[in-house]
């Protein structure tokens, strides 16, 4: 494994203080066109990492990810909990196979998509988090091995987010709303791209 | 007491689980095994993986477990517990696409009568055909 503990332990804990602090945002965002439990349901998720960071960190690489979508599988309450839980699962699972970061990044970040597609039985353009998981994949891809790759990912998800907003729901409790979904940020997509950009700020602040 | 298969009951609101078990605990007495949860972690509206994974080994019978859920959460929810399970107890549970109240009732009256857990699901989602 070539990612320092130390480092993978900043990016960890990066992800998760964005998402604490960005939870008003996102429970406005889930009452617009959910059932508005989406920032304190992923706050909950995320304190639970924190307060088992350094055991999380001691773990090998594999068994960090595994434990990471454990814990989100087991306290965030919401179907975010086990979509989330998923993708950082089946990223553990991968790497207990034979994938290594950072030289597998797209297909290992795949896996973890694929997972999400499978537990929601979700395609993207259906206004869910894939909206902006699947465009990253593609930018991971197509991008890899440029020195720019953190900025265009960043970018990527950005765009993705603002994407979602003239989709229509099909998938989760804002399918309920039919049309009326429309107009509105995906709560997921934006969560997603919350901890995309906060993975990105935290390579990019320490290279 | 012949074996019946169990029914679990998940809700985002612990009042409404606990009501539905109640109406059918009223339709078959106690010849069907059923257990209910509801709430998140913190005891809010939500559903809880670890709960539903208790549910579902309180209401457990060798003939299987059919799961009734509310909305998206529960039911997401409700397949990452059964992947938790012991692994042959996991081909045993089927999480049923059903209205949770009436399906409720009627796989818990389907069970009384001996069925197999397939034969349960079916008619609970009977009510789901269009």
């Amino acid at each position: 494994m070539s990612i320092q503990p130390e480092k993978f332990k900043t990016l960890v804990k990066a992800a998760a203080e964005q998402i604490i602090a960005s939870a008003p945002e996102l429970t406005a965002l889930d009452q617009a066109i959910g059932d508005g439990d989406h920032g304190t349901n992923m706050k909950r998720g995320f304190q639970a990492v924190l307060g088992k960071l350094e055991a999380i960190v001691a773990q090998p690489l594999d068994e960090a990810f595994k434990t990471i979508g454990k814990t989100l599988v087991l306290t965030v309450g919401g179907a975010s909990g086990p979509l989330y839980g998923s993708f950082f699962m089946a990223v553990g699972d991968a790497l207990s196979r034979d994938k290594r970061l950072p030289e597998d990044l797209a297909e290992v970040f795949g896996t973890g998509v694929g997972a999400v597609s499978t537990r929601g039985r979700s395609q993207p353009g259906e206004k869910t988090m894939l909206d902006v998981l699947v465009p990253v994949l593609q930018t991971l891809r197509a991008e890899a091995g440029r020195p720019d790759l953190v900025a265009r990912i960043r970018e990527t998800a950005s765009k993705a987010v603002a994407h979602t907003v003239p989709m229509q729901a099909t998938k989760g409790r804002a399918s309920f709303l039919g049309a009326r979904s429309v107009g509105h940020v995906d709560p997921g997509a934006r969560s997603s791209c919350l901890l995309l950009h906060a993975v990105c700020d935290t390579l990019e602040s320490r290279p | 007491m012949i074996d019946t298969v169990g029914i679990v009951i998940v809700s985002h609101s612990k009042d409404i689980a606990k009501g539905t078990a109640d109406m059918v605990h009223q339709m078959v007495g106690s010849e069907v095994r059923v257990a209910f949860c509801g709430g998140d972690p913190d005891g809010g509206l939500g559903t809880n993986v670890s709960l539903i994974v208790d549910a579902i080994n309180r209401a457990w019978s060798p003939k299987g477990v059919a799961v009734l859920v509310d909305l998206g959460g529960a039911e997401t929810n409700s397949e990452m517990a059964v992947e938790m399970l012991q692994p042959e107890r996991r081909s045993l549970v089927a999480v049923c696409n059903a209205p949770i109240v009436e399906g409720a009732v009627m796989a818990a009256t389907e069970a009384a009568g001996g069925s197999s857990l397939e034969q349960v699901k079916a008619v609970a989602e009977e009510l789901s055909a269009d």
